[in-house]
């Protein structure tokens, strides 16, 4: 049955809970070496659906408790945890594209997973097997999000449609 | 590594280093809190032009300029380096490629000269900045509110800092700034935001006190970030849906601007101010003495929430403390005075300490 698995999915999220629920889950399908493309107008929730992704993955003792501030403004967080170490980055402020470097986005993609927010800025440096999520705006606080990527990411999200 | 010791602490004199994110800054100040230099790179004449809004997070930036700020701030202190007594820089947390050019500068001269080296914390410099400013005693009530930290702390001395609470999502500048994004009011978004709100009606718009009344002394201000966007949505003033900013004679649209900037301060002032309240009544228990109260950090530059924190700190009986804007933002001065502090207390640190990307302040000791 391909149309199981075809891209793009698109999951309706009523509310902050869903958003955090979808971070949760994705949190339990990622490998070291995966990158997370978070797309969205400010507010959408890209923040919020990294942090629960974040909590929700295995850590030292007290990782449960750390918390996971929004990285606007120190451009990248990252965390010890299982199965690899997480970076969050926010590219908000990124006016050009080579600054990555300077945040050590090629140590990430090569030992941890990689969640991006605000990938925009990198143009063509966002590697082509990310996942890309995309939040939006609906009604009354309501978010929808729409989920794409290449290799082998249809295959790994079919759990993602139950 | 002589001399400093048997020095009275009013007599030190220490060079401070900041290159932890946007700015780089190198300054000289002695231990009776007298700045003799102090250099912010985008404060500069020549960098005016770009008042400052290119952030300079590239290490690269810091590298090119560090030299030339470090000998100019030399000079306008009319000091040769033989005459420091110890030699401070911004070791964490931050851009670990930024940090790492000014630790490396720091030590460099600190072993050229045979001085001690000093590797502050930059949230450190922060929470002592208002013993440079006021000398005033510790223990104190610290709220420290800037683009990337919003937290409040208790500081019982040079190295001793409890965490009474901080932020779970957003730093309170960070709300400011997204807010004058979402409402087109231009950068830097503290100063955007306050004059807007200036001109506009605190109680026009219903916006969430996240938090408010919540057991606890931490923050959450994503939501009134969201709020804010769904408000000017509504209103028809969210920036980049056709509206723009400024424009003149827009059918109120100014007006509606100002209205919601205002609501958004006041909304944010009293999440500040209840969470102060409780904070300042948690500090006398434990401590035995109502504050001072003490906010640094760059949104303590703005009067109307500095305003409320003034009748905050009155009513517990205590009084408010804030440092001068230019000690607020990101600076040097900070880091030469903590310098000057730790090098007081004979808290010297060695060449090979390795610059610290992450470094919670509760996790420093003040040693002996």
């Amino acid at each position: 049955m391909p149309s199981a698995s075809a891209l793009p999915l698109r999951l309706p999220l009523p509310d902050l809970e869903a958003t955090e629920r979808l971070g949760r889950a994705l949190a339990a399908i990622l490998r070291p070496g995966d990158v997370v493309a978070l797309y969205g107008d400010l507010g959408a929730g890209k923040t919020a659906l990294a942090r629960a992704l974040i909590r929700a993955l295995p850590g030292p003792e007290g990782a449960a408790e750390e918390e996971v501030p929004s990285p606007t403004f120190t451009l990248v967080q990252v965390y010890e945890r299982d199965p690899a170490p997480v970076w969050h980055f926010d590219l908000y402020r990124i006016e050009d594209p080579a600054e990555v470097h300077e945040l050590g986005l090629s140590e990430a993609l090569g030992e941890g997973i990689t969640l991006i927010e605000w990938p925009e800025r990198l143009g063509g440096l966002l590697p082509a097997e990310a996942l890309s999520l995309t939040l939006s705006y609906g009604d009354e606080g309501a978010r929808a999000a729409c989920l794409d990527g290449a290799g082998d990411w249809p295959q790994r999200l079919a759990e993602l449609r139950s | 590594m002589s001399g400093a010791m048997t020095k009275p602490s009013e007599e030190l004199v220490v060079l401070g280093i900041e290159t932890s994110c946007d700015e780089t800054a190198a300054a000289v100040v002695s231990g009776a809190g007298k700045i003799c230099s102090d250099l912010v790179l985008s404060q500069l004449d020549e960098h005016r032009p770009y008042g400052g809004v290119v952030p300079e997070i590239a290490a690269r930036s810091h590298m090119d300029h560090i030299d030339r700020l470090v000998g100019e701030a030399m000079a306008g202190a009319g000091l040769t380096y033989a005459e420091l007594d110890g030699i401070a820089a911004t070791a964490g947390p931050g851009l670990i490629g930024g940090v790492f050019v000014g630790v490396m500068t720091a030590k460099a001269i600190a072993l050229a000269w045979e001085k001690p080296f000093l590797a502050v914390n930059h949230l450190e410099g922060h929470a002592l900045s208002v013993r440079l400013s006021d000398a005033i005693d510790f223990p104190y009530l610290l709220l420290l509110v800037s683009g990337g930290h919003c937290q409040l702390l208790a500081v019982e001395g040079v190295g001793r800092y409890r965490r009474l609470g901080g932020t779970i999502d957003d730093a309170l500048g960070e709300a400011f700034d997204k807010t004058a994004k979402l409402l087109g009011l231009g950068y830097p978004g503290g100063p955007a935001v306050e004059q807007a709100a200036s001109k506009g009606d605190p109680a026009a718009f219903d916006l969430p006190r996240p938090m408010l009344g919540r057991p606890g002394l931490d923050f959450s201000f994503s939501g009134l970030k969201t709020a804010v966007r769904h408000a000017a949505d509504k209103a028809g003033v969210l920036a980049g849906a056709g509206v723009l900013a400024g424009a003149g004679d827009d059918g109120g649209h100014d007006q509606t601007r100002a209205d919601l900037a205002a609501s958004f301060q006041a909304a944010a002032g009293d999440i500040l101010a209840e969470r102060c309240a409780k904070a300042l009544a948690l500090f006398e228990k434990d401590y035995g003495t109502p504050g001072p109260l003490v906010v640094a950090g760059g949104v303590a530059a703005n009067r109307s929430l500095r305003a409320r924190l003034e009748s905050v700190a009155a009513t517990a009986g205590s009084r408010l403390v804030a440092p001068p804007p230019k000690l607020c933002t990101d600076n040097a001065a900070m880091i030469a005075w903590a310098g000057v502090e730790r090098l007081g207390l004979g808290l010297v640190d060695p060449l090979d300490f390795a610059a610290r990307p992450r470094w919670p302040l509760e996790s420093l000791s003040a040693g002996g």
